[in-house]
C-alpha cells in the first residue's frame, strides 16, 4: 500500500515537474532567461547520458565531449555540404546520433579493455586526439570552427522552440535511463560497477554490456551536441571539444547524487543557470566565478559527499522517524529482508 | 636529416627530464593516495607564476627562488590533503578525489587570473636564452639545467622511497593499506606528506617550464593531460616508470614535429592508446591485482 502510494506520489511529482518545464517559456519570454533554460536542459540531457553508461557501470569517462563535438561536427559539416537551410537541418540530428554511436564503438572496444584511472587517461588520450583532428582537418574548418546554417526565428520563438526540442531530448533521455535502470542490462551494469571479475564470474558478458551502454551514451550526447551547436550558432574546436564539459558533468552528477538519474538532471539544472547566471554579473565576471563553482563544490563534497538527492533523501527519512530506528514489523521481515538489495539496486 | 633526428632527440630527452620530475610527484600521488591529482597541471603552472613573481618583483633568481617555492608548495600540498582529501571516505571515493582535487585547480586558476590575467607571460632571466655548443649541437642552458636538476631531485625521490623509514611505509601502503594500517603506519600522516611532496616537485617543474614556455593559467591543462598519459604510461606509482615514459613520449612528440608540427601531439596520445592495447598495466606496471 505504502510502496502504491509513493509510486503515485512520484509519478504525480514527475508529471507536476513537466507540466512546469513545459509552461516555463511561457511564463517567462524574456530571451536572455529562457536560453539559461535551453542551456541548461541540454547539459541535462549530456548528464543524464553520461550517467547511463558512467553513473551505472563505475567507469567515470572524461571523453564525452568527443560525442558532443563530433555531433556538432556532424551537423555543422552535413548542413554545409548538402546546403541544408532552416529546419530541414533538424533532421540531421538522427545521423549525428549515428555518427556518435559510429565513433563510441572503436574508442569503447579500445578504452573499455582498461579500468579505473587507466579508463579515465585513456578517454582524456582520445579526447585530445579528437580535439586535434577538429584542429588541423581540412574539412572542419580549423581554428575559427564552423558556423551553422541560417534559421529565420525572431528571438523570442527561436529561444522558445529550442526550449522545446531541448526539453524533448531531456525527457527522452531521461526516459532511456529509466529504461536501462530497470532493465536486466541495467541490473549487469550496476553488477559491473560494485564488482566485475564477480559479474563476469556470473555470466554478465562484461565488455559487451559495458559497449552497449557506452554507444548509447555516445549516440546521445552525440545528438544534443548538435542541437547545442544549431542553438549557439557555431563550434570551434576548443568549445565543441572542450576539457572542461565532461568535468563539469562529473561535477553535475556528483552535485546531484551519483548513480541516479534525478541526481544528474538536478545537478545540471543547478549549475549551468549559475555558471550562466555568475557570467553575466559584473561582480563575479570571468575567473571568479570560477573560484566560486569551486568553493560551492568543495563544500558539498565535505558536507553532502554523496550529493543532494541521497543526502536529502536520507535527512526525510530521519525527519519522518524522528530519529527512532525505522522498526520493522516481525510479520513483514521476510518481505524487508529481501528489500535493501531491490532499493539499492534500483533506486540509487 | 639524421641530425635534425639526433636534435630532436635531445632535446626530447632534456625535456622528459623535467616533465619526470613533474609526473613522478603525480605518480607518488597515485600510488600511495589512489587518487588523480588533477590539480596537478594547475600546480605547475603556480609554481611558475610564483617564480615569475619572485624574479619580476625581488628580482631573486628563479633556480635560487626553488628554496623558497619548493616548501610553500610543499606546504601547500599538505593542507590541501588535510582539508580536503582525508576527509574523503566510501566507496566513490577515487572518483570524489578527482572532483575534489578539480574543484581546487578551478580555485586555483580562478585566482591566478584574477591576480596576473589572461595575458602569456614568460619567466625570463638573462640565461634563459643561451646556449651551449656541444658536438656541433645547440642546447639551451636551460634545459640543460632543468634536466640536471631534474634528475637529482628524481634520484633523490627514489632515495627516499627505497633507503629510508618513510620510503618503506610509503611501499606498504602501496602494497596493501589495511595491511600497513595494521602494522602499526600512520596512513593518514604518510599519505599527507606524499601528497605535499609530489606538489613540492611541481615548483621545480614550474620554473623549467616557465622559462621554456609562454604560459598562462589556462596551460595547466595540457600540462595536466601530458603527466597523466606519462604517468599511465610509465605504470601507476612507479618512480621509473615515470622517468622512461616521459622521457620516451617527449622524445617521440619532438621527432614527429621535424615532419609534423600540428600532428605531433596526437602522435603522443596515439602512443599511450597504442601502448596501452598491448600491456594494460603500463611500461613498468605491475599487473593489476583484483580490486575489492
Amino acid at each position: 500500500m505504502n510502496e502504491r502510494n509513493r509510486t503515485f506520489a512520484k509519478g504525480g511529482g514527475l508529471v507536476v515537474l513537466l507540466v512546469l518545464a513545459v509552461l516555463f517559456p511561457q511564463v517567462f519570454t524574456n530571451p536572455s532567461v529562457t536560453s539559461y533554460g535551453v542551456l541548461a536542459l541540454i547539459f541535462a540531457t549530456a548528464a543524464v547520458a553520461w550517467h547511463i553508461f558512467s553513473g551505472n557501470s563505475g567507469y567515470i569517462s572524461l571523453g564525452q565531449a568527443v560525442f558532443y563535438g563530433s555531433g556538432a561536427y556532424t551537423m555543422g559539416i552535413a548542413a554545409r555540404d548538402w546546403n541544408l537551410q532552416g529546419t530541414s537541418v533538424f533532421e540531421l540530428i538522427p545521423l549525428c546520433g549515428a555518427v556518435g554511436a559510429a565513433i563510441a564503438v572503436p574508442f569503447g572496444l579500445i578504452a573499455l579493455r582498461v579500468r579505473r584511472h587507466t579508463f579515465i587517461v585513456i578517454t582524456i588520450a582520445i579526447f585530445f586526439i579528437f580535439q586535434l583532428m577538429a584542429f588541423n582537418f581540412w574539412f572542419t574548418g580549423g581554428s575559427s570552427g564552423l558556423g551553422s546554417p541560417f534559421l529565420s526565428w525572431a528571438p523570442i520563438p527561436y529561444n522558445r522552440n529550442f526550449y522545446y526540442i531541448a526539453l524533448a531530448c531531456t525527457a527522452g533521455s531521461v526516459l532511456i535511463a529509466w529504461l536501462v535502470g530497470r532493465s536486466r542490462f541495467g541490473l549487469q551494469l550496476r553488477a559491473i560497477r560494485d564488482d566485475e571479475d564477480r559479474a563476469r564470474g556470473l555470466g554478465v558478458k562484461a565488455m559487451r554490456v559495458k559497449l552497449s551502454a557506452f554507444v548509447i551514451s555516445g549516440a546521445i550526447t552525440a545528438m544534443i551536441g548538435a542541437v547545442w551547436f544549431y542553438y549557439i550558432e557555431q563550434v570551434q574546436p576548443q568549445t565543441g571539444f572542450n576539457p572542461l564539459f565532461d568535468l563539469t558533468l562529473v561535477l553535475m552528477v556528483f552535485l546531484g547524487g551519483f548513480g541516479s538519474v534525478s541526481g544528474a538532471v538536478l545537478g545540471a539544472l543547478i549549475i549551468e543557470p549559475l555558471t550562466l547566471w555568475m557570467n553575466t554579473q559584473p561582480a563575479f565576471s570571468g575567473s571568479i566565478s570560477e573560484v566560486i563553482i569551486g568553493a560551492i563544490f568543495l563544500l558539498v563534497v565535505l558536507f553532502m559527499p554523496r550529493g543532494i538527492i541521497p543526502t536529502s533523501g536520507e535527512f526525510i527519512k530521519k525527519l519522518r522517524t524522528r530519529g527512532r530506528p525505522a522498526v520493522v514489523p516481525a510479520t513483514t521481515i521476510g518481505a524487508a529482508s529481501s528489500a535493501p538489495s531491490v532499493s539499492s539496486g534500483g533506486a540509487r | 636529416m639524421a641530425r635534425e633526428i639526433t636534435q630532436a632527440i635531445i632535446d626530447g630527452i632534456l625535456l622528459g627530464g623535467v616533465y619526470a620530475l613533474m609526473a613522478v610527484g603525480l605518480t607518488l600521488i597515485f600510488g600511495v593516495l589512489d587518487i588523480i591529482n588533477i590539480a596537478q597541471g594547475i600546480l605547475v603552472i603556480l609554481g611558475s607564476y610564483l617564480a615569475y613573481s619572485l624574479f619580476t618583483k625581488a628580482g631573486i633568481d628563479p633556480f635560487l627562488a626553488l628554496l623558497i617555492t619548493i616548501p610553500a608548495m610543499f606546504i601547500l600540498g599538505v593542507v590541501v590533503h588535510w582539508a580536503f582529501i582525508s576527509r574523503l571516505r566510501g566507496g566513490e571515493r577515487t572518483s570524489m578525489t578527482l572532483l575534489v582535487t578539480y574543484a581546487v585547480a578551478l580555485i586555483i586558476e580562478g585566482i591566478l587570473f584574477k591576480v596576473y590575467g589572461a595575458d602569456n607571460v614568460q619567466i625570463s632571466p638573462s640565461y634563459v636564452n643561451s646556449t651551449v655548443h656541444i658536438f656541433n649541437f645547440y642546447i639551451g642552458w636551460i634545459y640543460i639545467w632543468g634536466f640536471i636538476l631534474a634528475v637529482v631531485l628524481v634520484v633523490a625521490i627514489y632515495a627516499l622511497l627505497y633507503r629510508t623509514r618513510y620510503g618503506r611505509s610509503v611501499r606498504a601502503i602501496m602494497q596493501d593499506e589495511t595491511a600497513a594500517r595494521l602494522v602499526g603506519i600512520s596512513v593518514n600522516r604518510v599519505a599527507a606528506i606524499t601528497f605535499g611532496l609530489g606538489v613540492a616537485v611541481t615548483a621545480v617543474g614550474g620554473v623549467v617550464y616557465g622559462s621554456t614556455n609562454a604560459f598562462n593559467a589556462n596551460a595547466g591543462y595540457d600540462l595536466i593531460s601530458r603527466l597523466l598519459s606519462i604517468v599511465i604510461l610509465g605504470g601507476m606509482g612507479s618512480v621509473g616508470g615515470a622517468l622512461g615514459a616521459s622521457v620516451f613520449m617527449l622524445t617521440v612528440e619532438s621527432v614527429v614535429t621535424i615532419w609534423q608540427p600540428t600532428w605531433a601531439v596526437a602522435v603522443y596520445y596515439a602512443a599511450l592508446v597504442i601502448v596501452l592495447l598491448v600491456r594494460p598495466q603500463g611500461l613498468f606496471g605491475r599487473k593489476a591485482v583484483r580490486a575489492q
